[in-house]
């Protein structure tokens, strides 16, 4: 009906001029699209650069933290442990014993704790492609502390706290995780967040009602005080026992980081790309979980490491987990360490230690919010 | 090689949109897939890409049942280009493209020397060499429907599934996009493009199905299937259908509508 050919000579000149130029070979038409004007590139460019500095930092601080506390040392008290040093005032004996047992046991805690919280929490960023979420998202952190309120109300020795804490950590998430498969609409991942809060704010009641039983005098202010995290009591067995869950959890997480990546682009499209999606997320679900229960049951509840921490690194070398990941972990266990230094050496008595990461995160994280918004918004 | 589907059922697991859809994809054939929105193209086309299950009958590829191939070995033999989007993390465009070849290592594993080269000569294919040091969030909606393009190329699969491609590209762009798959075409690839625009089935198509109504029309040539009057039955508007010929002799075909 309203078909219609044009005749040859009229198709030339309305063909013609303009036509022919697009049916050109591709390569003809290199150039069409411009060089676009140069973004400024991140911060710092090599990774390994960043590495190399952040490894040196953690060393530096290292020997400072080993250095300084409530009973100050010289370096050549200090030195005399492995090196033959003249000049040193305070017994090796004692030294020995304040470093291996006090200050040594307690800065590994904070490495480790600070460099697996950062870790879990980038991947998790990731994961659920929402760079406000933390590792306690599903419910790690409050399932804990239900656990430890239990335990010393319970008046359990300082091993069975930290057990049931794991524990009770560990079974939040597994509680999260029955949930969210019982709830229909939504994908996986928003399921999962939905029914990390809901458990989450159950655990939180727990630990209400526990405070509200327990003994106001002996046993609420232990409870409040676990709550707000502390590294104070680290004993060197502690550091074994926090060191294999945790290790295991981190090399997991670190050894999915590319696949992480594309699962950062969407699960529907990481499927369409060869990724395993239901076995990538599982094993960053049960690594980060693993790494968030065992911090949480020696430190108790420390906020705002994984959440600001990735955020820090991202802003200083972008969003790719390859390199995002491991220089997470070092300005992680940097960040921690120094953290804790703080909470030991600003007051005679000790802050907690989830108190000094809130008021160091927290301007670092608007600094960032104010200049690195538009890396991470659409 | 070549993808087979038969009496395919696809859609959401409380819809089924499409039932009965057959349709063979060799390699060096380009089928254009058209109808209306909301018709199952994209449905049709997620299943393929393994993101919805299939909901009955039976798709081959090579010879292998699909729905047991595991998702590694799909992305090898298909790549699926999806309408441009833009995800949260400002990745380098370079690594979105060197994505497309995730599938190749085991999962603890990343890209070598050699995937970056084919990731640059991916981008360089789509003529979006300039951009690789940029963020993929600042690209335009076009930019980043190039950078899916060549984050498929990279892919190296022998089969390539594209979503509407042209849908957020200007006029050049989408003439670039349909010359690189004609090339691809040539050189064997088969592709399976979903398209709103009938005249690019005309120009590039070897072979055209119309998605109407919960079916799959089977597939035919594009000068028979795209009448004047099968467009205005699909798009309910009424359609002009005309051969122009440039100064070389060679005829091109032409759909437009009337817009009264």
């Amino acid at each position: 009906m309203n078909e219609a050919t044009t005749t040859a000579s009229r198709s030339t000149s309305v063909g013609g001029a303009g036509f022919a130029p697009a049916i050109r070979p591709a390569a003809e038409t290199a150039g069409v699209n411009p060089a676009p004007p140069t973004t400024p590139p991140p911060a710092i460019a090599a990774p390994w650069l960043l590495y190399s500095a952040l490894a040196a930092a953690i060393v530096g601080s290292v020997a400072i933290s080993l250095r300084y506390g409530a009973h100050p040392l010289s370096w050549s008290d200090l030195g005399q442990l492995w090196f033959d040093v003249t000049g040193a005032t305070v017994p090796r004996a004692t030294v020995s014993s304040l470093v291996y047992d006090i200050r040594l046991p307690r800065i590994l805690a904070a490495l480790a704790i600070g460099a697996g919280l950062s870790v879990a929490g980038a991947s998790y960023q990731g994961l659920f492609r929402n760079s406000l979420v933390s590792p306690d998202i599903l419910g790690a952190s409050s399932g804990a502390a239900f656990g430890a309120a239990l335990g010393i109300m319970l008046a359990w020795s300082v091993l069975g706290i930290q057990g049931l804490a794991f524990g009770s950590g560990l079974g939040a998430v597994a509680l999260t995780y029955g949930l969210s498969r019982g709830v229909g609409g939504g994908t996986f991942t928003l399921k999962l967040v939905l029914t990390g809060m809901v458990v989450g704010s159950l655990g939180m009641a727990g630990v209400a009602v526990i405070k509200t039983l327990a003994d106001p005098y002996s046993k609420l202010p232990l409870i409040t005080y676990w709550l707000l995290g502390s590294l104070s009591s680290v004993t060197a067995l502690d550091v074994k026992l926090l060191l294999p869950p945790l290790v295991v959890g981190v090399v997991v997480l670190l050894a999915l980081r590319w696949p992480l990546n594309v699962m950062a682009l969407g699960e529907d499209e990481a499927r369409a790309l060869g990724v395993p999606t239901g076995t990538v997320r599982l094993l960053t679900l049960l690594s980060a979980t693993l790494v968030t229960a065992v911090a949480v049951a020696v430190a108790g509840v420390i906020g705002w490491v994984g959440l600001m921490v990735p955020h820090l690194v991202r802003f200083m070398i972008g969003p790719n987990h390859r390199d995002l990941l491991p220089a997470a972990l070092l300005l992680g266990a940097i960040f921690l360490l120094w953290a804790d230094n703080l909470a030991r050496w600003i007051f005679v008595v000790e802050l907690p230690l989830g108190v000094v990461t809130c008021a160091c995160g927290i301007p670092i994280f608007l600094v960032l919010l104010r200049r690195a918004a538009r890396s991470w918004n659409d | 090689m070549s993808l087979v589907l038969e009496n395919v059922s696809c859609g959401y697991t409380r819809r089924r949109v499409l039932t009965g859809v057959s349709l063979t994809v060799e390699e060096g054939e380009f089928v254009c897939l058209l109808g209306p929105n909301g018709s199952g193209k994209t449905a049709l086309l997620k299943t393929l890409a393994g993101i919805l299950p299939p909901l009955g009958g039976s798709i081959q590829i090579d010879g292998r049942e699909w729905s047991t191939l595991p998702v590694r070995e799909r992305a090898a033999r298909l790549a699926y280009v999806p309408q441009a989007h833009a995800p949260l993390f400002a990745f380098r465009v370079l690594d979105v493209v060197a994505m497309g070849r995730t599938a190749r290592w085991p999962l603890w594993s990343g890209p070598t020397a050699a995937d970056w080269r084919a990731a640059e000569t991916a981008l360089a294919a789509v003529q979006m060499e300039a951009f690789a040091e940029r963020r993929y969030t600042e690209l335009s909606g076009g930019e980043r429907q190039m950078v899916l393009v060549a984050r498929a190329l990279a892919q190296e699969a022998r089969f390539l599934v594209l979503d509407e491609p042209a849908s957020s590209l200007d006029f050049g762009n989408q003439v670039r996009v349909l010359q690189m798959l004609r090339q691809l075409v040539r050189e064997g690839f088969g592709v399976l493009m979903a398209t709103h625009h009938p005249e690019h089935a005309l120009r590039c198509a070897t072979r055209v199905a119309v998605v109407r109504e919960g079916r799959l029309s089977p597939a035919g040539a594009p000068g028979e299937t795209l009448t004047a009057v099968r467009l205005e039955v699909i798009y309910r508007v009424p359609f002009v259908v005309a051969n122009l010929t440039d100064h070389a002799g060679r005829l091109f075909p032409l759909c437009a509508p009337h817009i009264d």
